[in-house]
């Protein structure tokens, strides 16, 4: 056989399959639906991480150090310290809060205002707030910058706020994980989906099959049609993934937007990207195929005329 | 062509077909097996197409014995038999020209060459014009003729046929049995099993009667 011949022998059984899929077209809408319910959830969570980490991304790098300096610091010798550390290449801006300020602020916010007033003196001491230059903005430069500040005299403690980050990148870490191992069960799961269908269509053909191996028919020349069957419930599957997926972010897209706003925040909801879409598509389709090849060489081995 | 050497058959359930039979058919020969149901002529041609295995004996199939033939090769050895079939076995959900062309498909013809094939094999068979028709749409006898077609379609040098004037009138039988006398007359060894002992009697061929498993009655040729 010629490779022309091969190739045309190949669309014909391929527009066959459509053909079978059309004339049943219920059936297999269903098998589609279910994959595609089946893909769109760890879909779902993926792009859910994607904006959680697109969100959070710059907070790493906005992060002030508190310095907390020793009680016997006086205010003009916490002036000299804030001079010395705005100096520095890696600091980009101090801010001073004296004690007064402190309490006054303390007791605006936190509603101790009578237990404050209690206290015979100020028990807070003077703080600097330290933002780090952008370049020094990396986990450890921050770090090699609270060390150096903490080695200067007067200053009792240097508080990086980085455990919650450090939190937040752990469980989005932890979450990524969790979205691949739920892709990997529903994908197996996807499979088995395609197969189970591909199992019945191959028990509703078996007249079909018989007949084909009577004449000679080898069972990869019987099998060929299921084939493609697999493949187009995969890749449907796959389709109607990305357009579950689209819909739900188009749904909750104005809403996020608003409340980003309300939080003064530019962000907004972004979709699946098209590397993800390409790669949804063709997993489908190769896991369309992996089931029915499976279930369809069984199955297929097992009818022998009689 | 075909030889059987002391051929047991015992299927699973049992039930011995085949007790010790042996005989052979020459190339081009036409011959009718015969006997009452049951009596093994269905297993004779089971075993000749590689659908049953002998449980004891040998049958040697074109100078192939086919205890030796593997299952991964069945489907090259059946290529070169064409089957006829009592209840036809067309598949309903495709037009005629499928159903014939389905054996030149299997073995990679080329999609031209498939036409020209199939309409040459529906003109001996007299069906000429129904290539579209579904066969349902045909009545039995011109069933069993595509059933035919599509047995000679990939002109086999075998042509064996089970029963295949079961369901129909005389006069359709006789149409029927002469076709496969017409490929006889080209050279094609062709087996009939029947149990019409009237309508063989008006064919000169030769005769294999089968009784309790075993070859009653062999007629000269």
């Amino acid at each position: 056989m010629n490779l022309g011949a091969y190739f045309a022998r190949h669309a014909q059984t391929f527009v066959g399959s459509l053909g079978r899929i059309a004339a049943a077209p219920i059936a297999a809408l269903m098998t589609m639906a279910v994959v595609g319910i089946a893909l769109a959830l760890p879909l779902c969570l993926h792009v859910f991480l994607q904006n959680a980490s697109a969100a959070t991304a710059g907070w790493n790098e906005a992060l002030d150090l508190s310095v907390y300096l020793t009680k016997s610091a006086t205010d003009a010798r916490t002036q000299a310290i804030a001079a010395q550390l705005k100096s520095r290449a890696d600091v980009a801006d101090v801010r001073v809060v004296t004690a007064a300020e402190a309490l006054a602020q303390f007791r605006q916010y936190s509603g101790f205002g009578g237990a404050l007033d209690a206290l015979k003196d100020n028990p807070l001491p003077n703080t600097l707030i330290v933002t780090p230059a952008i370049a020094a903005g990396t986990p450890a430069g921050t770090a090699a910058l609270q060390s150096a500040i903490a080695a200067m005299p007067d200053v009792d403690k240097v508080q990086l706020d980085t455990e919650w980050v450090k939190r937040l990148a752990a469980m989005l870490d932890l979450l990524h994980r969790v979205v691949l191992l739920a892709g990997l069960l529903l994908g197996v799961g996807v499979a088995l989906i395609v197969g189970n269908t591909i199992r019945l269509d191959v028990l509703n053909r078996r007249s079909e099959i018989e007949v084909m191996k009577l004449v000679g028919g080898t069972d990869g020349f019987a099998r060929r049609p299921f084939l493609y069957s697999g493949f187009c419930y995969g890749f449907g599957g796959g389709v109607l993934a990305l357009v579950l997926v689209g819909i739900a972010i188009a749904a909750i897209s104005g809403p996020v937007g608003r409340l980003a706003t309300l939080y003064g925040s530019p962000f907004r909801l972004s979709g699946v990207h098209v590397g993800t879409a390409a790669f949804v598509l063709i997993a489908a389709s190769v896991l369309g195929l992996l089931g029915s090849w499976l279930a369809a060489s069984r199955h297929i081995r097992a009818i022998n005329p009689s | 062509m075909i030889r059987f050497d002391q051929v047991h058959k015992r299927y699973p359930n049992g039930r011995e077909a085949l007790a010790g039979v042996s005989f052979k058919i020459e190339r081009g020969e036409m011959t009718f097996l015969t006997g009452h149901s049951g009596a093994g002529k269905s297993s004779i041609l089971k075993l000749i197409a590689l659908i049953e295995r002998p449980t004891r004996g040998q049958v040697t199939v074109g100078e192939r014995n086919t205890n030796t033939i593997k299952p991964r090769a069945i489907p090259q050895f059946r290529r070169q038999i064409g089957v006829v079939f009592q209840d036809h076995k067309l598949l309903a959900d495709r037009p005629v020209a499928d159903n014939v062309a389905l054996p030149l498909i299997i073995a990679g013809v080329p999609r031209r060459e498939i036409d020209k094939r199939v309409r040459a094999a529906l003109d001996q068979v007299g069906l000429l014009g129904t290539e579209r028709s579904r066969p349902l749409e045909l009545s039995t006898g011109e069933q069993q003729r595509v059933g035919i077609a599509r047995a000679v379609v990939a002109k086999p040098s075998l042509l064996i046929a089970d029963e295949p004037t079961g369901n129909l009138d005389p006069d359709l039988a006789l149409e029927i049995m002469r076709l496969f006398k017409r490929f006889n007359d080209v050279g094609v060894t062709v087996i009939v099993a029947t149990h019409d002992v009237h309508l063989i009697d008006q064919f000169g061929a030769r005769r294999i009667v089968l009784g309790e498993g075993r070859v009653a009655v062999e007629t000269p040729r």
